[in-house]
């Protein structure tokens, strides 16, 4: 499918690297980040840009080199916070995605349970069922936004799932996540300010220790997160600190939520710019799981993690000062050919399909990443039994946006079999 | 050639004749045994290559920080728990029993 060209934008291969701002979240809503990233790889892996909306930065933008910084804790920190915007101190809430050893270690072991695979495999009769009756209510012979009835509708059914949260009120979770997501700062201006976000936090953490309190001590039997919570000793009192509860609930409800709804709907994109690989796909239905994993790999759903540097140190012969942010572009990693041959093409059953950048490397390593590809092969066994084609109409929306890297609509048309 | 006899968390055994050089985990994606899922390719960044070490003929490599901080969040961990890319098949180690865990995550 044809992207639109931005004339505004300067020309990446051409201006000097020093006049571009690297974390213009426009190259990403008109599809065009691919070659500057390209020139970074080749020209300036390790780069420093001086100024911007979020203040200067490192961009890592080679594979190997994102696997090393990941690997090293140490000097590459996860605090205080792991996007390129810094929150203020006092609206800073508390998420293990976002903590050092040994604090990460004991939170993350506590809430890894809720999707562990034995816990999945209790989950998928349920998702599967649910996925049928959305995609069995989808019109036939009209254009609807597979974002609205597809992606995000089945994203945040199977989020109200994992929280056991009230299921007529579900839409909350989504919205609260694309909220909490919106920064000003990470949108080109676009998006909700820092004042209504902290309401909107106000508002989450009000449900939620509403919930807590509602269940604790009960001996219903349940996988949930927040149950999960109150049992493991270690977390059993997390209500008391509001800001650590509010904190990895929503690095459940963001890292459970827009990343697998832009997988879903990239998917589709994917397979109509590739038509041969959906021929494929669909002769050969045994290419899901590989495919799952190429989407995900193609879409990238968050382009960047954050780390910050502890103590002055020297990383490919440039020197880093204490304090210093590195933006790690898991984007451009994905699309590094000196790891991933013709990296800019989808190929559903590349050899290596799992070896990608998008879920990070290390122990922060996506928690929920069998989850996501749960889904998404759930999504596309379902929808391949009932369609013989997922036509887009005309190009999708894509989300202005520095971090999350999605789809604000999707206009398709399906042809059942 | 050393011999490595991986079994599966359902008891499924299969018995293979090791290229000293190959890591474990490369051994397994070479003769397709299933429950090894290697997803970042061996670099002890991923953590799905888990293992269990039953029996070894000789001592095995230490465990580095690396893998150690790894293997800390497996929910399965054991106290004979590796890393499967981190274990080089050589003469010095010999013939192994290694066994599988029932989900990589």
């Amino acid at each position: 499918m044809n992207h639109r060209a931005e004339p505004m934008l300067a020309d990446p291969l051409t201006t000097p690297l020093e006049a571009l701002d690297v974390s213009d979240p426009k190259r990403f809503e008109y599809d065009c980040w691919q070659p500057l990233f390209k020139r970074l790889r080749e020209e300036s892996p390790v780069h420093f840009q001086a100024e911007s909306p979020a203040g200067p930065f490192w961009s890592i933008t080679r594979f190997d080199d994102i696997v090393e910084v990941e690997k090293n804790t140490e000097i590459f920190s996860s605090e205080p916070t792991i996007a390129i915007v810094d929150p203020p101190p006092e609206r800073r809430s508390r998420m293990f995605i976002a903590m050092d050893q040994p604090e990460h270690d004991v939170q993350r072991r506590a809430v890894q349970p809720v999707v562990a695979p034995k816990n999945l495999q209790e989950f998928e009769s349920l998702i599967r069922k649910r996925t049928g009756e959305a995609l069995d209510a989808l019109p036939e012979g009209e254009t609807f936004d597979w974002v609205e009835l597809v992606s995000r509708n089945l994203t945040t059914q199977m989020l109200a799932t994992l929280f056991d949260f009230p299921w007529d009120i579900r839409h909350k979770l989504s919205d609260w996540s694309d909220a909490v997501t919106s920064d000003e700062r990470m949108t080109a201006g676009q998006g909700l300010t820092q004042e209504d976000r902290l309401e909107i936090v106000m508002e989450i953490l009000e449900v939620f220790t509403r919930l807590w309190h509602e269940r604790v001590g009960d001996d219903v039997e349940s996988f949930d997160l927040i149950r999960l919570m109150q049992r493991d000793e270690n977390t059993a009192n997390m209500v008391d600190d509001p800001m650590n509860y509010i904190g990895n609930l929503m690095l459940l409800i963001v890292g459970g939520n827009d990343t697998t709804r832009n997988s879903m709907s990239g998917g589709v994109l994917f397979l109509n710019d590739f038509p041969e690989e959906f021929a494929r796909v669909k002769a050969d239905r045994s290419l899901i799981p590989s495919m799952v994993s190429e989407i995900i790999r193609f879409q990238t759903p968050l382009s960047h993690m954050r780390r910050t540097v502890t103590r002055d140190t020297e990383f490919r012969g440039q020197h880093m000062k204490a304090g210093d942010k590195v933006i790690l572009w898991y984007c451009s990693a994905n699309r590094d050919e000196s790891v991933i041959p013709e990296a800019e093409t989808f190929q559903i059953d590349r050899s290596g399909v799992r070896n990608h950048a998008a879920f990070g490397f290390g122990i922060h390593r996506c928690m929920g990443n069998r989850l996501a590809e749960m889904q998404l092969r759930v999504v596309w066994e379902e929808a391949l039994k009932r369609f013989s084609d997922i036509r887009m109409v005309e190009p999708p929306t894509r989300l202005c946006h520095n971090f999350v890297r999605g789809f604000s609509r999707m206009p398709v048309q399906v042809t059942r079999y | 050639m050393p011999v490595i006899k991986f079994i599966e968390f359902d008891g499924t055994e299969h018995e293979v004749d090791a290229d000293a050089g190959m890591s474990v985990m490369e051994v397994a994606m070479k003769y397709d045994v299933p429950g090894i899922d290697a997803d970042c390719g061996g670099g002890a960044v991923c953590g799905t290559c888990h293992c269990f070490v039953e029996e070894s003929a000789g001592p095995l490599p230490a465990v580095d920080p690396q893998e150690e901080s790894m293997l800390g969040l497996r929910p399965d961990r054991e106290g004979n728990s590796r890393l499967s890319c981190q274990l080089q098949v050589s003469d010095s180690i010999g013939d192994m029993t290694v066994k599988l865990p029932e989900f990589q995550m």
